[in-house]
């Protein structure tokens, strides 16, 4: 395959770093674990049209992750190209956050985890883009791009069905309720976050989360939903504590590189 | 409109003009401005090319279509890929926007009438087939991930629009 190159001088820049190489993961494992979820519905969307949007917003978080992987690989310094990475570490080693394992319970859920994790993801990018660390900052230009089309689109979806039919209003509502407690998580800091952003690479999530929470609860309200009042979060994801979904979705995703490693094609 | 650098050898451009995008094989990747750099050191071509958006499987094709280019002109050449500065659909050309015209995908609009296309529902893109501005989205994502698709609501034909990428 025709490798995809950083610039040299970038990477040298920043030696074996494993604070950072966790930081880079942390962000990466979330678009590949959600983009894996989303090319799922490849041929199964309730649609043709919603079929194609959910696999090329896929397509693009896993573009997104091959950038975040090779760079991952370079820090590490262990040699490991992106797929060693993407396809070799077992459950415990993921440390995407619980919301974008979730399951395609319905379409419902499917575009309510897309919208809480896209406001989310827009705005942690829009902050990222200023990071010291120039590779860091050129991923999250080139990310948000896309990503503001990744949002509209669920957002829309959001404010269709909830002020939509009586059946499809329950069943978005549904479907944020349950999500909800998986939505804390995404500013959770550990200690390689909080290193990272000490020293200006990471963004300071913290500083986000009034925010979102302001954002997201405007398209809910204009999409007459309620706002859920829970104060109940979970967390776990981003130390390796999985929920049961994780296992299956990898499962799934390993399964060729288990069964034959080393295959390419 | 960003403006950003780009500096290709003159010998080059007629080599690097007969490659094109494969997905759409009337435009060539230097008027879809994917091509940031290509230089003749010490008889290597050394090109550098942008991706349009960072999943787009064309790359891997582009890249090595760009090196049997080169090597049917007998130069050795390394190609790779920057992210920064991202492109932007600023960068097609005059010429490829009249090549995605007439191949029937609609060139982008500004980004302030792409918004209105894409999000309100206001007929500002043009059918290619018969020019008509009565046109509906169909959906946000077409058949690649860089365009949407369209439908016109006078001749009835569907076509692809090129969303405005900045």
């Amino acid at each position: 395959m025709f490798a995809w190159t950083l610039e040299k001088g970038l990477i040298n820049k920043n030696k074996m770093n494993n604070n950072l190489y966790k930081y880079i993961l942390g962000i990466a494992d979330n678009c590949l674990i959600l983009g894996q979820r989303l090319g799922e519905l490849c041929g199964h969307g309730p649609s043709l049209e919603t079929d194609i949007a959910c696999t090329n917003i896929a397509l693009d978080l896993l573009g997104q992750v091959r950038s975040y992987y090779q760079y991952a690989g370079h820090i590490e310094g262990q040699g490991k190209s992106e797929d060693d990475i993407a396809m070799l570490r077992p459950e415990r080693e993921y440390v995407n956050t619980l919301l974008v394992e979730q399951p395609n319970t319905d379409f419902a859920y499917t575009m309510a985890r897309q919208f809480l994790f896209d406001a989310y993801h827009y705005m942690f990018l829009e902050r990222l883009q200023s990071s010291t660390d120039e590779t860091l900052a050129a991923i999250a230009n080139k990310s948000i791009k896309e990503v503001s089309y990744h949002l509209r689109f669920s957002s829309d979806w959001v404010k269709r069905l909830g002020d939509g039919t009586q059946e499809s209003h329950v069943k978005m509502q549904d479907a944020i309720n349950t999500l909800w407690c998986y939505t804390d998580e995404l500013f959770h800091q550990t200690d390689a976050d909080a290193e990272m952003i000490k020293n200006g690479i990471g963004v300071d999530t913290f500083a986000l989360k009034d925010d979102y929470y302001n954002r997201v609860s405007e398209v809910l309200k204009e999409a007459t939903l309620e706002v859920p009042a829970s104060k109940y979060f979970q967390k776990g994801g981003k130390q390796g504590i999985h929920t049961e979904h994780l296992g299956y979705l990898l499962a799934d995703m390993q399964y060729m590189q288990r069964a034959f490693p080393n295959m390419e094609w | 409109m960003i403006v950003a650098e780009q500096h290709i050898d003159e010998k080059l451009i007629g080599i690097l003009a007969q490659v094109s995008d494969p997905e759409i094989p009337v435009l060539s990747i230097l008027d879809m401005g994917v091509v940031r750099s290509a230089e003749i050191i010490e008889g290597e071509v050394f090109v550098s090319i942008t991706p349009t958006y960072s999943g787009c499987p064309a790359m891997d094709v582009i890249g090595d279509d760009i090196t049997s280019a080169l090597r049917k002109e007998g130069y050795k050449s390394s190609v790779k890929l920057v992210l920064s500065p991202a492109w932007t659909t600023d960068w097609i050309t005059e010429k490829g926007r009249r090549a995605l015209e007439e191949y029937g995908i609609a060139a982008p609009l500004e980004a302030e009438a792409d918004k209105e296309a894409l999000l309100d529902g206001k007929k500002r893109v043009k059918c290619t087939n018969c020019g008509s501005k009565n046109t509906k989205l169909v959906s946000q994502f077409g058949s690649t991930a860089c365009k949407a698709l369209f439908k016109c609501e006078d001749c009835l034909e569907p076509f692809d629009y090129f969303k405005c990428l900045k």
